[in-house]
């Protein structure tokens, strides 16, 4: 009888101590904020664009540690959307839009812009420079190319144009997988023969 | 001779370089124009300095370095600049870039540029910078700028420089015959080199399939002071990869992802060396280099040293290539280089070689194959890598595990694709994945940088909402604060109220005027005792009338502006007068008592004429008494004064009390006469205590507690003297006086004036209802009074109930009932009185205030939309006819309600 006393008072001390000890631990190293939040944020583009139906990426990543679709960030593509579900450890869904395949940036006419300074106050990023009555003009290097600065413009004399391939921003295509070649092939196979 | 290490892996391909090194180097010729890129290095592109038209010499800098890692570019020849454009350059990628294009003009007319007589005179930091003008990148083939490498004596501790001569790579002798030929100025490159990074050790690594070179290298440094060792490597591809070179001559692995120098290792091409001979000896910038053509389709393969700019073209004809023999051209080795299809494509300073390959020299790659885990790749590798392993991982895009497999290691030397008998284009994989990765990592900066520059913005939107928030408070409150000093500060009458003011203070001057005139006549009247007298009173008294109603006018002119002196000073005039009155009542009513002394015949005269003079005093009285009530702030010291002659006429009546008794008591003759003083002085004192009161209440309502108490008190002594009186008739009566009777009547006299003094007293409290200025607070007066009263009430109910057999007591008590009934009346009539007044005029009070709350805050809306407009600018006009129409109805509403408040 006293074994089964013994047993369980000191179980029940076990549980008072470790008990103590989670308690101090939840007070001690308490998480500010969502990590998961951040950690999707890390994810998405930050073109700011809106495109997903939230004002930036930050309330987007928020909307979907609450649970929304991952599918709805057209800039960030199809990697974004399996990056996002292999985070949040859910299934891979199709894109919830075209694909933005050449990336783009806003370029004013710069002979045909006003002044109204309205394109500035629709940046994101603060990338336009200008003052009112003055020609404005992109900073190409810190436009997102989210496109937001194209519907106020009065004169509509912003267009978004892809990024020009240079030495610096060029990459090397994929190999096409040689299984996909046969012998046969348009100038491959002729090629071929003429070399045996 | 030093020890050789060994590398993993590696291959040994056909060499093919017995091709170009059976001629000497041959000067290219100089083509019509040059193209002449201004990045041909890693690093920042390099600022043009000229303009399209500009005259260059030869060795002139046409584009200056810019940053820490580029380097400048200079004229090949001397010619004119014709353009500046994006023209086709070596690059795999096929792309165009800025080149500055150079019209030749033969004249090969250098510039103004001269060696150094004595390096080591200059500080290594100007000789670096001297190498740096001269353009120099490294000539191996990746073209890092050579000064920055030669800096890393600053930071590093450099033990060893390894000159790179392997050229491992098949079909490439740029190397070779540049040092059978020109052996010299390498090792006085390599000197300069030493003496910057001050070695301990200098290695020369050399494959053991250039003999001559060797040989040409050693007859160099014999005897030579420098510690400089020619070590002799095995052919094996890519031993002249710069890690796998310092693997094979110190046997020291540089680690992933450093450079060699974090082991105490520098590496230099021995085509650099020979370009920072000729930048620091001859002044000559790095304009030229030597090029192997080569290939199956040259008819003429051999080495040239070129003006960089100087298209392919220019050298394939003068190697003489068979066009139609001609498949591909390969800028580079056959392992590293890559192909180009347009022969315009200039030399740059990396530019070792060039293919000219026929078909059967370099069919096109077969279609590649499934990989059959071979393993051979894994073995040939040089960085020990698992090629097979990133290739997965490339072709799935599984770009971090690539990453973790140490992709950025792989030197793409292309051994791994060489031995893979599946013809997989490993290195393209690997290319694809760096490529790739890199790309990620410049988004991930980019995303990161667009997210600071969003969070940014949104902080100061934030800002500027919160500072916006602020400005508007403070605005506010400015407003608040000028509205309560408008409030505060008297409305500031415009200049025409003024002058208003001016004329109701003339018409008041005129009255009193007036009224003097009358009071003189009426005086003089009197004096003369002429008929007209009561004529002229009555005139004096229109003239008091028309006066108080002008200095009332003035007063409510000046009310709320300044206090009113002006009627002060009336109310002063008023006072003498009554105060004139008074004496001269006196006057007469001792020479009345006199002539009754003296029984006069004319005493009914004079009796009249004092009658007539207390009419006049009383009357003056009581125009000091409205002035009083005209004006409010200088009613205090009046009221006081009132008191005093109140209770002068006090005192006297006691005194005449006090005779009277004595004379009673001595059974004088003139008892009679002295009962009739008394009473006259009673009535004169109820007189003064009435004209007090009304001053009072008219006036100094602020205080009606103090009002009150003082009527109280003047009450309680009547009372007081009413009981001496009646002690003292008790006491006659006791001892059966004669003047009990005419005791009786003063007594009765007495008791009349307490009676008058309680009337007075309610008279008061039922002025208050008058003076509108703080009817509710005269209300709470009243209310007190009447509170009082209850208490006095009780306490003399109790007394009663305490002596039951006291008739005096008895009589109080009913006094007492009844003077509390009458109070409480009149606070009742008062508390109607100000409604139905109001309600008489057919004007709801409520109403009314709520009318000039709602015309004031039109006003002042007005004001605001006026203040704002004339920030815009804008239908301000208009406004201010709205604020004059709005300011006039507030004007006409307030005037209304001041009527009744």
């Amino acid at each position: 009888m006293s074994t089964v006393v013994i047993a369980i008072c000191v179980l029940l001390g076990l549980a008072a101590v470790f008990g103590i000890i989670l308690g101090y631990a939840a007070v001690k190293f308490k998480v500010e904020g969502n990590p998961i939040v951040d950690q999707i944020d890390g994810l998405l583009p930050q073109t700011q664009c809106g495109q997903c139906g939230y004002p930036g990426c930050r309330p987007y990543a928020e909307a979907i540690a609450n649970g929304d679709a991952i599918n709805k960030c057209p800039p960030g593509g199809q990697s974004t959307v399996e990056a996002l579900a292999d985070l949040l450890d859910v299934e891979a869904v199709p894109l919830d839009a075209v694909e933005e395949t050449v990336k783009k940036v806003a370029y004013i006419r710069e002979d045909e812009c006003i002044g109204c300074t309205k394109c500035i106050q629709a940046c994101p990023v603060d990338a336009i420079l200008g003052a009112a009555k003055q020609m404005h003009t992109v900073i190409t290097a810190e436009c997102t190319g989210c496109d937001l600065c194209v519907e106020p413009c009065p004169v509509d004399c912003i267009d978004m144009l892809p990024l020009e391939t240079t030495l610096n921003n060029w990459k090397w295509d994929a190999p096409r997988p040689g299984i996909e070649l046969i012998a046969t092939d348009a100038g491959r196979g002729t090629e071929q023969r003429g070399a045996a | 001779m030093g020890k050789v290490f060994a590398f993993h892996g590696g291959i040994h391909p056909p060499e093919n370089k017995k091709q170009s090194t059976r001629t000497p180097i041959a000067i290219a010729p100089i083509p019509e124009v040059l193209t002449v890129p201004i990045q041909q290095h890693i690093g920042i592109p390099a600022k043009v300095l000229v303009n399209v038209g500009d005259q260059v010499l030869k060795g002139q800098m046409i584009a200056a370095a810019e940053g820490r890692i580029s380097a400048s570019v200079h004229a090949p020849t001397s010619g004119k600049v014709v353009d500046i454009s994006m023209q086709p350059v070596p690059h795999a990628s096929g792309l165009s870039a800025q080149c500055v294009v150079i019209e030749t003009d033969d004249q090969e007319q250098w510039s103004d540029t001269q060696g150094l007589a004595d390096y080591t005179a200059l500080s290594k930091p100007e000789l670096i910078d001297f190498i740096r003008d001269k353009g120099i990148a490294g000539m191996g083939g990746a073209g890092f700028p050579t000064d920055v490498k030669l800096h890393l004596g600053d930071d590093h501790i450099v033990n060893t420089l390894i000159i790179n001569a392997a050229e491992c790579e098949p079909y490439i002798t740029a190397d070779d015959m540049l040092m059978r030929e020109r052996a010299d100025r390498i090792v006085r490159g390599i000197e300069v080199i030493h003496h910057l990074l001050k070695p301990h050790h200098v290695v020369i690594g050399i494959e053991d399939n250039k003999a001559h070179a060797i040989r040409v290298l050693e007859e160099q440094l014999k005897g030579h002071p420098l510690n400089i060792d020619i070590v002799v490597v095995p052919t094996k591809y890519p031993s002249g990869g710069e890690k796998q070179l310092i693997k094979l001559l110190t046997g020291v692995e540089v680690p992933s992802g450093g450079i060699p120098a974090d082991v105490g290792i520098v590496c230099q091409n021995v085509g650099t060396a020979a370009a920072i001979s000729d930048a620091v000896f001859d002044g000559k910038p790095l304009i030229s280099r030597i090029v192997t053509i080569t290939g199956d389709a040259a008819r003429k393969p051999q080495n040239f040293e070129a003006l960089i700019g100087t298209p392919f073209d220019t050298l394939l004809e003068a190697a003489d290539v068979d066009r139609n023999a001609l498949s591909r051209l390969v800028c580079g080795g056959p392992m590293m280089g890559f192909t180009i299809n347009d022969g315009s494509i200039p030399v740059i300073k990396t530019s070792n070689c060039v293919i000219a390959a026929t078909a059967d020299e370099m069919p096109p790659a077969p279609p590649a194959q499934a990989c059959i885990r071979c393993g051979m790749c894994e073995q040939v590798c040089p960085a020990e890598l698992l090629p097979q392993q990133l290739h997965w991982f490339a072709k799935s895009r599984e770009l971090d595990k690539a990453k973790h497999h140490n992709l950025f290691d792989c030197i793409e030397c292309g051994a791994c694709a060489y031995v893979c008998p599946s013809s997989i284009p490993l290195v393209q994989y690997y290319r694809f994945a760096k490529s790739e990765i890199r790309n990620e990592e410049a988004e991930q900066r980019k995303a990161e940088l667009a997210k600071q520059r969003f969070e940014a913005r949104l902080a100061r939107q934030e800002q500027e909402k919160l500072e916006k928030e602020a400005r508007r408070k403070a605005r506010a409150a400015d407003a608040a604060k000028a509205q309560a000093q408008k409030a505060a500060a008297p409305v500031s009458q415009p200049a025409s109220s003024e002058d208003e003011l001016k004329k109701l203070k003339t018409a008041a001057a005129v009255a009193r005027t007036k009224l003097k005139k009358a009071q003189t006549a009426l005086d003089k009247a009197k004096a003369d005792g002429g008929d007209d007298i009561a004529q002229l009173d009555l005139q004096f008294q229109q003239a008091q009338q028309a006066s108080d109603k002008a200095a009332a006018a003035l007063a409510s002119a000046e009310a709320g502006q300044t206090d009113a002196v002006k009627p002060a000073v009336d109310t002063k005039q008023l006072k003498t007068a009554a105060a004139v009155a008074r004496t001269k009542l006196k006057k007469a009513e001792k020479a009345l008592a006199s002539a009754e002394e003296k029984g006069q015949d004319d005493l009914d005269a004079l009796r009249a004429t004092v009658k007539e003079l207390t009419q006049k005093a009383d009357a003056a009285q009581q125009a000091l008494e409205q002035a009083d009530s005209g004006t409010s702030a200088p009613a205090v010291p009046d009221t006081k004064q009132l008191k005093t002659a109140a209770a002068v006429a006090r005192t006297k009546l006691k005194k005449a009390q006090s005779a009277l008794a004595l004379a009673q008591e001595q059974g004088a003759d003139n008892a009679d006469e002295l009962a009739k003083t008394v009473a006259e002085l009673e009535a004169k004192a109820a007189t003064a205590q009435a004209a007090f009161d009304a001053a009072e209440s008219g006036s100094s309502s602020a205080q009606p507690q103090d009002k009150t108490a003082d009527l109280q008190a003047d009450v309680d002594k009547a009372k007081q003297t009413l009981e001496k009186a009646q002690k003292a008739l008790t006491a006659a009566q006791a001892s059966g006086s004669p003047a009990v009777d005419k005791m009786r009547a003063g007594v009765e006299k007495l008791e009349k004036k307490y009676q008058d003094a309680v009337t007075a007293l309610q008279a008061v409290k039922g002025s208050t209802e008058k003076p509108a200025a703080e009817p509710e607070l005269d209300l709470k007066a009243l209310k007190q009074t009447v509170s009082i009263m209850r208490t006095k009430l009780k306490k003399a109910e109790k007394a009663l109930a305490e002596a039951p057999d006291d008739a005096a007591l008895a009589d109080e008590v009913a006094r007492l009932t009844q003077s509390h009934d009458e109070a409480k009346q009149a606070f009742e009539a008062g508390e109607a009185k100000q409604i139905e007044q109001a309600a008489a005029q057919g004007v709801d009070l409520k109403q009314l205030k709520i009318d000039a709350a709602m015309a004031r805050a039109a006003v002042t809306k007005i004001e605001r939309a006026i203040k704002k407009a004339s920030e815009q600018d804008s239908d301000l006009r208009e406004l201010e006819t709205e604020l004059v129409g709005a300011q006039q109805h507030a004007d006409k509403l307030n005037t209304t309600l001041s009527q009744f408040e």
